[in-house]
């Protein structure tokens, strides 16, 4: 029973709320879902061998190409020869070395994306005018090839790191913008109309009302932004080569002079993979997370929705 | 039952002698509310007068188009009448046919950021909200997110959150309109329970006399196009009452013949 502290109510009314607060007590029972989950070795296994499955089946064609000698061996190897290649390079430093280099890059040139597509956002949001001078423009900087940018960063920049950086955000940018100005029009305006009946205002009203009901949104944009700063990079690091410096698009440019297929598809193999996983390992789990909260997605592995109603019809079956 | 001139209102049960010095709780005084200009204007509230007591449940009926919800905005400051004023005494708070509940939050988290935007210190503000909770009757599924609640269980969520909001009259747009019949008498039953605890000022707006009958002190029949007030009630009924008391019907019965009755006007 709750404390009756808050009670002010007379006694003759007692046997009224014992009553009513055994009618809320029942209805909530009936009413309340249970969650339960399924094992976690069950979970990743579920979760795991459609993806092995599909590697399993792009190998398979890739091998079965090879046999048929459809191209000569210098230049498609087979998986065996890449999977060695590979296993190899995972033990040098070298390859370390330039997953590091371009993982620092891409980090900061997300991370200066995310400064200037977050205030462009959040600008475009707040301003009417802003919003007519350049919502559209946002968009269409979005279907902008970010390749087409280098010409104009060489010419800017010459081959620097802030040719690369300049593209990358251009690249991510307008989608971590486009993400927010798009998760702040949908917060339905209930939830608005909540939080100023509240006395929510200004600040407090976006701090804690419409960003967070826009995080869905924003989320999808920063995953977004990073597919496009993770294929900007990899254009830059192609066509901005760098002296003395030992990066992923770099390796794959001298692959290809040395006509080395066997290392160009495993340094290709490790930028997809290292895409892959920031998607999923990352901004996967923060969307998940973010859905979950919400009840806008149910876990896969949560049992069908189930009713307490049934856990009390098999009780009251065992007791019979 | 006699439909009662505003200078001789009483609140039913409530213990108020009507020669008092009268200091309501929320004063609507000669407000007409226009929406638009010109020749496409459309005059929603026409020339509403009336006094809520403190601590008086007042429930507002209409068919559609009387303006009930304008009403509320305009007692919640949401909405500036066109003409005429509205004084209200404390705090007010609204509760919506929806939850309206922040759903990336828990239950108790939702009543929290009320606290918090009041002004309540941070390490106050969970004991509090749990007190809120157990007022309602819904402690123990404090950290639950709102999708993980029923219909009804938000609802009371939310009157938590209202209580929260440090509310001293509260404004119903509906409330119940989309719970199952079974689950709204009991929220009835406990929306009365806590008024009564609260001391609270309600405005009850409503589509459903009966549900009116059950929980109002007084009864106000708006017309519809433009809304006007039709007609007062009292519902001297004791508390704790119940739905489906001969007494509760009888004054729903009459109440629903006056609305009948302005809804067979607009058919000419």
């Amino acid at each position: 029973m709750p404390t009756d502290a808050l009670r002010t109510a007379g006694a003759g009314h007692a046997v009224a709320h014992d009553r009513l607060d055994q009618e809320l007590a029942g209805l909530d029972q009936l009413e309340l879902t249970e969650r339960t989950r399924a094992p976690v070795g069950l979970r990743l296994w579920s979760a795991a061998w459609p993806k092995v499955a599909a590697v399993m089946l792009v190998v398979a064609i890739w091998q079965f190409l090879v046999w048929r000698e459809w191209k000569p061996r210098f230049v498609l190897p087979s998986p065996l020869e890449v999977g060695s290649t590979l296993w190899n390079d995972l033990f040098t430093a070298e390859l370390w070395r330039a997953v590091g280099y371009t993982m620092r890059r891409a980090v900061v040139g997300f991370a200066v994306s995310i400064l200037i597509g977050g205030a462009l956002g959040i600008a475009v949001t707040r301003f009417r005018v802003l919003r007519t001078a350049v919502g559209s423009m946002i968009t269409g900087l979005q279907t902008m090839p970010s390749i087409a940018w280098f010409p104009l960063a060489i010419l800017l920049f010459k081959l620097t790191e802030q040719a690369i950086l300049f593209v990358v955000v251009l690249g991510a940018a307008p989608s971590i913008a486009n993400g927010i100005i798009a998760g702040v029009d949908s917060v339905p305006p209930l939830l608005r109309r909540a939080g100023v009946t509240m006395g929510a205002r200004g600040v407090s009203l976006y701090r804690d009302v419409v960003i967070p009901a826009a995080m869905p949104t924003v989320v999808t944009g920063l995953k977004q932004g990073w597919a496009f700063s993770w294929r900007s990079l990899m254009a830059g690091e192609l066509l901005v080569i760098i002296p003395g410096t030992t990066s992923l698009g770099h390796q794959l440019h001298f692959a290809r002079e040395f006509s080395d297929a066997d290392g160009l598809i495993a340094t290709m193999i490790v930028i997809l993979v290292i895409g892959i996983l920031v998607d999923s390992l990352v901004f996967g789990r923060i969307e998940r997370s973010v859905l979950l909260r919400r009840g806008l997605l149910t876990e896969k592995a949560y049992e069908p929705v189930r009713t307490m109603r049934r856990r009390e019809l098999m009780a009251a079956a065992a007791v019979r | 039952m006699t439909v009662l001139e505003p200078h001789q209102l009483s609140r039913g049960a409530a213990p108020v002698a009507g020669a008092a010095p009268r200091d309501p709780a929320v004063r609507i005084a000669g407000v007409t509310k226009r929406f638009g200009a010109g020749a496409a204007a459309v005059t929603a509230l026409d020339q509403i007068s009336l006094d809520v007591e403190r601590g008086e449940f007042l429930c507002i009926v209409g068919a559609s188009g009387c303006g009930k919800s304008t009403l509320l905005n305009l007692v919640a400051g949401l909405d500036a009448p066109t003409s005429g004023t509205v004084e209200v005494q404390g705090r007010v708070a609204l509760m919506f046919q929806e939850a309206a509940l922040l759903p990336w939050r828990t239950a108790v988290q939702n009543v929290e950021l009320a606290l918090k935007l009041r002004g309540v210190a941070r390490k106050e503000r969970r004991p509090q909200a749990l007190d809120l909770l157990d007022l309602v009757r819904l402690r123990d599924v404090a950290d639950r997110r709102p999708h993980e609640l029923s219909g009804g269980m938000r609802q009371r969520v939310a009157l938590a959150r209202a209580l929260a909001q440090g509310a001293d009259v509260l404004l119903m747009d509906e409330p119940f309109g989309a719970l199952d019949a079974i689950t709204r008498d009991v929220l009835h039953d406990e929306l009365e329970r806590v008024a009564a605890e609260q001391q609270l000022t309600i405005v009850f707006v409503t589509h459903n006399v009966r549900e009116a009958a059950r929980l109002g002190d007084r009864i106000v029949l708006l017309t519809s196009r433009p809304g006007r007030v039709a007609g007062e009630f009292g519902v001297p009924v004791e508390r704790p009452r119940r739905i489906e008391s001969p007494e509760v019907s009888a004054i729903a019965a009459e109440v629903t013949v006056r609305l009948r009755e302005e809804v067979r006007r607009h058919a000419d």
